[in-house]
């Protein structure tokens, strides 16, 4: 932190406080919506521009101060790619435990018997 | 191993696979001496050849300008719907109104159905819950959607079509 | 102006964390539960991100890479079972 660019300090500071806040929103939402198929679009808020605002802090900060910054990007890509694997699995169970849902019951509805196909 | 003559594994199938996994390892090492280097290069070879079973045919993009285009389209929706959807998490006099939404599907590319359904559940406001690949459908659940239809069509000429492009 | 950020953020995530908990215990489903457990571990990679910033040290960013990747097998384990009745057939 000794001797950053006062422009790289602000851009750091700024994806910093973004990326928390979109995290907090992620929070709020799951502790306020009324049913799980609402709170279920909390975690994919909070991991794209949630941890990824916060990721991407981390990697200028690395850049900055001389290193790769791998470990950070390697964090996001793998976030991105398995929290919608796992949002599916999550709904996929709730679908199969038949949690109400405000919009109703989907018309189409298969309760997970079938594998649940390649992803990402 | 048995290689069956039908599908012979060979090395190297997956260029791409092999070569991120030694960038990957050389970077999280940070180091680029000989005992690394030879690491990378077992494990470039060897994971993808264990994996074969899982991983299909190789995926031949046809092309590229599509893919910057359309990882930029999906980039700035990202950030577009997160804010919409942070309005609506925030204004406690909005109660939003869920929806499923039903998508049907004209690509067929297992890779490309799956792609679709990730960019889906990562722009905040829809997840996909189900997808079927029998009678080629997706299911969506919105978080604030009015107009289903009008949804889905938005869904398949945005996402579908440039997909649709890159995979077939 | 970063420490002023910094700390900011975290008791931003930290107050998503104490949500996500409020979530886990409430309940009602069990599948919010889940939820509610996948989401504190996004928010614990967020965390440990940045106290890696904060105390200038590259170990941390490797320790959340491995919170991120045990949190997901967990959640994909979990609601396997819970669909299935069986985690591996």
């Amino acid at each position: 932190m000794d001797t950053l660019h006062p422009l790289v300090d602000a851009l750091i500071s700024l994806m910093l406080v973004i990326g928390a806040l979109f995290t907090l929103v992620g929070g709020i939402g799951l502790a306020r919506f009324g049913d799980f198929f609402m709170r279920l679009h909390a975690p994919t808020k909070a991991t794209t521009l949630g941890v990824g605002g916060v990721l991407i802090a981390a990697m200028i900060y690395s850049w900055a101060s001389g290193r790769f910054g791998v470990p950070e990007l390697l964090i996001t890509l793998f976030l991105f790619i398995t929290a919608p694997v796992s949002a599916n699995l999550m709904a996929k169970a709730a679908l199969h435990l038949k949690v109400q849902s405000k919009a109703g019951r989907p018309a189409v509805f298969d309760d997970g018997a079938e594998t649940p196909g390649k992803q990402g | 191993m048995a290689t069956g003559t039908s599908h012979p594994k060979r090395w190297l199938a997956h260029p791409f696979m092999s070569a991120t996994i030694a960038a990957s390892w050389l970077l999280l090492q940070q180091s680029f001496a000989v005992p690394q280097l030879i690491t990378a290069a077992v494990l470039a070879l060897v994971l993808p050849r264990v994996l074969a079973g899982f991983l299909g045919p190789q995926v031949k993009v046809s092309s590229w300008a599509t893919v910057v285009r359309f990882t930029g389209i999906v980039l700035w929706d990202i950030v577009v719907s997160n804010i919409t959807v942070a309005k609506i998490v925030l204004n406690p006099a909005r109660e939003p109104r869920p929806a499923w939404v039903p998508v049907s599907l004209d690509i067929r590319h297992p890779n490309g159905i799956a792609l679709l359904a990730t960019i889906i559940t990562t722009t905040p406001g829809t997840v996909s819950c189900v997808i079927d690949e029998d009678r080629h459908e997706i299911l969506v659940h919105a978080l604030d959607c009015t107009d289903p239809a009008a949804l889905a069509q938005d869904i398949k000429n945005r996402y579908e079509r440039p997909l649709r492009e890159i995979f077939e | 102006m970063m420490p002023l950020a910094l700390d900011i953020a975290v008791a931003a995530v930290a107050l998503a964390m104490l949500l996500c908990a409020f979530r886990l215990f409430r309940g009602p489903e069990v599948t919010d539960r889940l939820l509610a457990l996948d989401t504190l571990y996004i928010n614990v990679v967020a965390l440990v991100v940045l106290l890696g910033i904060r105390q200038q040290t590259e170990l941390l960013f490797e320790a959340a890479l491995i919170v991120a990747m045990l949190g997901f097998v967990s959640t994909v384990a979990l609601a396997r079972y819970l669909t299935r009745g069986d985690v591996i057939e």
